[in-house]
């Protein structure tokens, strides 16, 4: 085994943590505010479990949290939280079975357990899960649009398994009203391969939080896409566990934060079997006063994991002032038997020099901002492989663009 | 018969040490169909004028006129500047991620003549004009400046020009940082949209070595905000052979 003695570690969070604290730079807990809390310097060593009461009362400095706005999550964060069936829409597909499952099905918890106090909340309390199960050789196509929740605090549990050999393609839609914590489990068994879009077009006023853990099997593919344009707070968090040899993970991720707007993603992928890949790609446009977006993006490679092809990416387009972009990227590599990891972070202003060039053209400044922000977005937008909810989007996007008091 | 009549120009910038008057009161016609060369040393003004002339917002025009065909241009949008028949080859063009230069040229097409171009013409259009300037056709699905060495922002602007037909353009300083061959395509490009649409131009260079393969119709020398001397070809190349020396020490420099 070619392992380094010590792990080459670049992380930049904990970096920041051991800066905060010199003096504990291990795993010795801290006090801090009366609270107990365990700074984590390796990603696979943070703490884990499905039940709200063994996380400590969140403070909002914890790595987790930091980026976060916690005042108007702590309804979900510690609140009661309604965990009855909720009201999807679908059309029957053949391939697809949907069944609402107990919540002690052995399905749930195959694919990941809560790293946060929300993530555990909405586990503590669902009643049942839905399961989505997608089976069969062909291609199977399944869009569930959920749009009726009331705005009440309410968690969800989803579990999406692709069987062995299948292939799915599957759109979750959020629409309509929402004060929602929420896991989803996606497994994707050996050989499979798989598509989970997220979308989020919620209200205006709606805060999501969501975790999303997969576990692909040997040789089985995911391709996870998270869209998020409207709601006041949106937060989702993607874990990958690569578990078997040539497992292959492609993460794309495209948001639009206006005025006043949180949208927020943790990524992390856990490569824990040899000749594992995975692709990152996050890209974000924020618009107005106060839109905030965070990425922050883990990869871990462990001692497991020789062979393994990794790379990350965020990209942040700044349309105006006052908009605030966090990028984050954390890459920490256990074996020095590598084909590669990378990664890459950069955000850029739509300046005036960009504006002036397209209107020395003849296009207005409305046409200039609706070119940049559609090429910049239409890489992973046309990950979606799905042309309908494409061109949805893309004028979604651009209805994001009219200036705040123009009519829309 | 269009005309580009500059009259009386003073124009200022904002600076970190307040605001700072560069034209100080320039005159010039152009007619269409002529080639003029603005020449003169560094900060004298001549990417100012163009700038000006285009309506980038950081000039702000302090007195004076820029009529094009009587229509007064200061207080125009620049995109109306363009649409008007006004074109800018810029020195510095910026990048645009994710938009492809063949996207970007029909949209700007389709701004300028307010409908779309008919596919199959344009299409033709686009990539005669990408052969005739030497860009091979892989370089339409590139992004906008994105990863442009220096000669190919160049030949892109002047891809532009041919593809666009504005009745006057401004060339800053497009022969900067070209070497010699690249110089000729660029300069075979801009003679091939004067023959074939009878623009005017407005040629800004600080060197007479472009002047070799764009024969200017007038020269007008800038020093200090103003046009210090005008002639004929011949100017050229007098400052060919003495440079600005002369001008710099009627005054008072710094």
């Amino acid at each position: 085994m070619s392992a380094p003695a010590s792990p080459l570690t670049t992380d930049e969070g904990a970096h920041q943590q051991a800066q905060l604290d010199p003096t504990q730079p291990g795993r010795a807990p801290r006090s801090d505010g009366g609270s107990s809390y365990v700074p984590v310097q390796t990603r696979s060593e943070r703490f884990k479990s499905t039940t709200t009461s063994d996380f400590p009362a969140v403070t909002g400095r914890e790595i987790e949290w930091k980026f976060s706005p916690i005042a108007k999550l702590r309804p979900l964060i510690e609140g009661e939280l309604d965990g009855g069936a909720w009201h999807y829409d679908t059309v029957a597909t053949p391939g697809v079975s949907i069944a609402w499952v107990d919540r002690a099905d052995a399905s749930v918890g195959s694919a990941g357990v809560p790293e946060d106090r929300a993530s555990a909340n909405a586990w503590t309390s669902f009643e049942r899960a839905l399961a989505i199960t997608i089976d069969g050789d062909e291609i199977q196509d399944l869009a569930l649009e959920r749009s009726r929740l009331d705005g009440a605090p309410r968690a969800a549990h989803t579990i999406i398994t692709a069987k062995k050999h299948s292939r799915g393609h599957i759109v979750l839609h959020n629409s309509g009203a929402a004060q929602l914590a929420e896991n989803v489990e996606i497994v994707v068994e050996d050989g499979a391969d798989l598509t989970v879009v997220s979308v989020q077009q919620w209200n205006d006023d709606a805060i999501h939080l969501a975790s999303h853990f997969a576990r692909v099997g040997r040789d089985a593919k995911l391709r996870h896409v998270v869209v998020s344009l409207d709601g006041d707070v949106i937060r989702i968090n993607p874990s990958v566990h690569l578990v078997s040899e040539g497992a292959d993970v492609e993460l794309y991720g495209a948001y639009f934060a206006t005025s006043g707007q949180h949208i927020e993603q943790q990524v992390f992928v856990d490569h824990n079997a040899p000749k594992t890949k995975s692709r990152v790609t996050y890209k974000g446009a924020l618009q107005g006063r106060g839109a905030h977006t965070v990425w922050i993006g883990d990869v871990l490679i462990r001692q497991s994991a020789a062979g393994t092809d990794s790379y990350e990416q965020n990209r942040n387009l700044l349309l105006s002032d006052g908009a605030r972009a966090d990028s984050i990227p954390n890459l920490e590599i256990e074996t020095g038997d590598i084909a590669g990891a990378g990664h890459a972070s950069a955000s850029g202003r739509f300046d005036d020099e960009q504006l002036f060039y397209l209107q020395a053209r003849g296009i207005s400044e409305e046409e200039a901002r609706r070119l940049v922000v559609r090429g910049f977005l239409a890489e992973i937008v046309q990950r979606i492989g799905s042309p309908e909810l494409q061109t949805r989007l893309e004028s979604a996007i651009e209805l994001a663009l009219v200036p705040e008091g123009a009519p829309s | 018969m269009s005309v580009l009549e500059i009259h009386d120009l003073h124009v200022s910038v904002e600076t970190e040490q307040g605001k700072i008057d560069i034209l100080k009161g320039v005159d010039l016609t152009v007619n269409e169909g002529e080639i003029h060369a603005i020449m003169g040393p560094n900060g004298s003004g001549k990417s100012t004028l163009a700038y000006t002339i285009a309506g980038h917002p950081k000039y702000h025009v302090e007195r004076g006129s820029i009529k094009l065909d009587g229509n007064e241009m200061t207080g125009l949008p620049v995109d109306e500047r363009a649409r008007a028949g006004l074109f800018l080859a810029m020195q510095y063009p910026v990048e645009i991620p994710g938009v492809a230069v063949t996207n970007f040229l029909r949209t700007a097409k389709t701004a300028l003549d307010g409908e779309a171009p008919a596919l199959r013409g344009w299409t033709k259009d686009v990539r005669e004009a990408m052969k005739n300037l030497r860009m091979d056709p892989s370089f339409a699905q590139r992004n906008v400046n994105e990863g442009f060495s220096g000669g190919e922002k160049k030949r892109h602007e002047i891809l532009q020009m041919e593809l666009l037909k504005p009745k006057f353009a401004i060339l800053d300083e497009t022969d900067s940082g070209l070497d010699v061959d690249a110089l000729k395509i660029v300069a075979d490009g801009v003679n091939r949209a004067k023959t074939e649409t009878g623009l005017g131009l407005l040629v800004i260079t600080h060197y007479t070595r472009i002047l070799r393969y764009i024969q200017p119709d007038f020269v007008h020398v800038f020093v200090d905000g103003r046009v210090a001397e005008e002639g004929g070809p011949e100017l050229a190349d007098r400052l060919e052979a003495e440079g600005y020396d002369r001008f710099l020490t009627e005054t008072s420099v710094g």
